[in-house]
């Protein structure tokens, strides 16, 4: 469904991602690690049309994103729940939810949308009328993967769910996660906490200095002497 | 004390087209980050526009906003696929300096045009109500004027409710706050900023209108309207429509204090004193987000 072949992307001068070939196939859930600043997140940035990839080819469903602008991307069904979340934070729950309906392939599914997203996350629908920034980091998690949700992707793409929120709430976003998968949404997680992600996903791919540097079953690469050296540490248990 | 008073009525009077004229710059300069310099012009070629259609059609200028507002969203358009398109397509910072080099020369153009096609004279649209004052106690309240508040009024309420209710207006809104999330939801920012900058400029035709029915029009009152416009926006910060007009009506007021205490040519420097005070003191304005 995503495939990526060599490609290369940069900022400026600053070369970011070499070579980076993976993919990620219909009804999959596929985890991307790597330590910080080793491109995760550029990488999905190259796919959603935020940056455009130097070298290299980004397709989707044998289409070529790389020569789309970023809302058109949205269209063919592939969403960004962005590092940070990236909300409107002076508008409502609601308004959020309904901007994530607005590309056309979306809104005669809006209706539908807005139940999906309130049966995953009934916190939401009391909220519905809240400013988003009066919000926990967690409930504003719950809007970003709801926002993305209402554009009725066919693929998911998290950037650092996690990040910044409560471990219980962390378990709750990847149980979420699962569920959506369950609906038949393809999902491309980068994560941090490699723990929660592996225990995710499927298949991973680890991303170190832009480079795809290790691929293989989340369970497999559970148990890799260098995953559990590098991202586990030394005290993490043998599963 | 009626003298101040007097003072202070007219002051809010105008002070509701600083806020319709700052109300347009800070559309645009909130959702493109782009600085219009020639706002003021445009508000100019408003007033010129609204002089002819009242002169040749014979409509009463209020009814002229009617064809005036449509027109200055044509402009709008225009200018965005002829020039504003191109700043935008530069990231943030090379933006405010392109379309200040930008803003500068059309503002320069159009008064040259306008002095060429219509000459630097004074021209003020004449109603047979003209003369009409409201007498309030010892307040007298010149009707044209007060009507000009209450279409500014009507005007700012129903550019909020379109950009609190209308689908595009929402959008609008999103990319105001993140263009990049923007993006993300499937909003083409491209549009957005079309939109936003052709509303800006119908609101500047708007105030060009009201300003030529209550005072008068002549090539060079740009610079005037864009240096007001930009103390309203700074005073009352981005991001609220209504905080925009509050904030026209606060100079205004302001203005008028200040000349009937330290006399007249000290209105003009009490905008630029409060317009300091606010970058220092609280550079996202009175009501900005």
């Amino acid at each position: 469904m995503l495939e990526i072949r060599d490609l290369d992307a940069a900022y400026g001068d600053i070369r970011v991602l070499t070579g980076v070939t993976l993919s990620v196939g219909p009804g999959e859930i596929v985890a991307l690690l790597g330590p910080n600043g080793a491109g995760k997140s550029t990488l999905l940035n190259s796919i959603a049309g935020l940056l455009r990839p130097r070298a290299g080819a980004v397709r989707f469903e044998g289409e070529d994103l790389g020569r789309l602008h970023a809302h058109l991307i949205v269209d063919r069904g592939v969403a960004l729940v962005p590092e940070g979340r990236r909300l409107f934070g002076g508008m409502s729950v609601e308004d959020n939810l309904e901007l994530g309906a607005f590309a056309a392939r979306a809104r005669p599914t809006r209706a539908a949308g807005f139940e999906r997203v309130y049966a995953l996350f009934p916190d939401l629908r009391d909220r519905r009328r809240q400013l988003v920034r009066a919000l926990s980091g967690g409930q504003q998690q719950m809007v970003a993967v709801g926002r993305a949700l209402m554009t009725n992707p066919k693929l998911l793409m998290l950037d650092e769910p996690s990040l910044g929120i409560a471990p219980r709430l962390v378990r709750s976003i990847m149980e979420s996660l699962a569920e959506i998968n369950r609906g038949g949404v393809a999902v491309f997680l980068v994560e941090q906490n490699v723990q929660a992600a592996l225990g995710l996903a499927h298949r991973a791919y680890v991303l170190e200095s832009g480079r795809i540097a290790l691929q293989g079953g989340a369970a497999e690469l559970l148990s890799d002497p260098h995953v559990r050296r590098a991202y586990l540490g030394p005290l993490a248990v043998r599963p | 004390m009626s003298v101040l008073a007097q003072q202070l009525v007219l002051g809010l009077l105008i002070g509701g087209l600083y806020g319709l004229a700052a109300a347009g710059l800070s559309l645009v300069f909130g959702v493109m980050k782009v600085l219009d310099v020639a706002h003021g012009e445009l508000i100019m070629l408003g007033g010129y526009m609204a002089f002819f259609v009242v002169a040749l059609v014979g409509l009463d200028p209020f009814v002229s906003l009617l064809v005036v507002i449509p027109l200055s969203l044509l402009l709008g358009l225009a200018l965005y696929w002829g020039l504003f398109g191109f700043v935008v397509r530069a990231d943030e910072e090379t933006r405010v300096k392109n379309s200040l080099l930008i803003g500068f020369g059309l503002a320069l153009a159009l008064h040259a045009l306008a002095v060429l096609l219509w000459t630097a004279d004074e021209r003020s649209i004449i109603t047979p109500y003209g003369g009409t004052v409201l007498s309030v106690g010892d307040l007298s309240i010149p009707v044209v004027r007060l009507v000009s508040l209450g279409v500014a009024f009507a005007l700012i309420g129903g550019l909020h409710l379109l950009l609190a209710r209308w689908r595009w207006g929402k959008a609008i809104r999103a990319t105001a706050e993140d263009w990049q999330a923007a993006l993300l939801t499937g909003i083409d920012v491209r549009r957005a900023y079309l939109l936003a900058f052709a509303i800006g400029t119908g609101l500047a035709g708007a105030a060009g209108t009201l300003v030529t029915v209550g005072y008068s029009v002549s090539p060079s009152i740009g610079l005037e309207w864009t240096l007001k416009a930009l103390i309203v926006v700074v005073l009352a910060g981005l991001g609220s429509m209504i905080g925009t007009f509050v904030g026209g009506l606060l100079l205004g007021v302001a203005e008028a204090a200040s000349a009937a205490a330290f006399g007249g040519p000290y209105r003009e420097v009490v905008g630029l004193v409060i317009f300091v005070i606010v970058l220092v003191v609280r550079p996202r304005g009175l009501f900005g987000r």
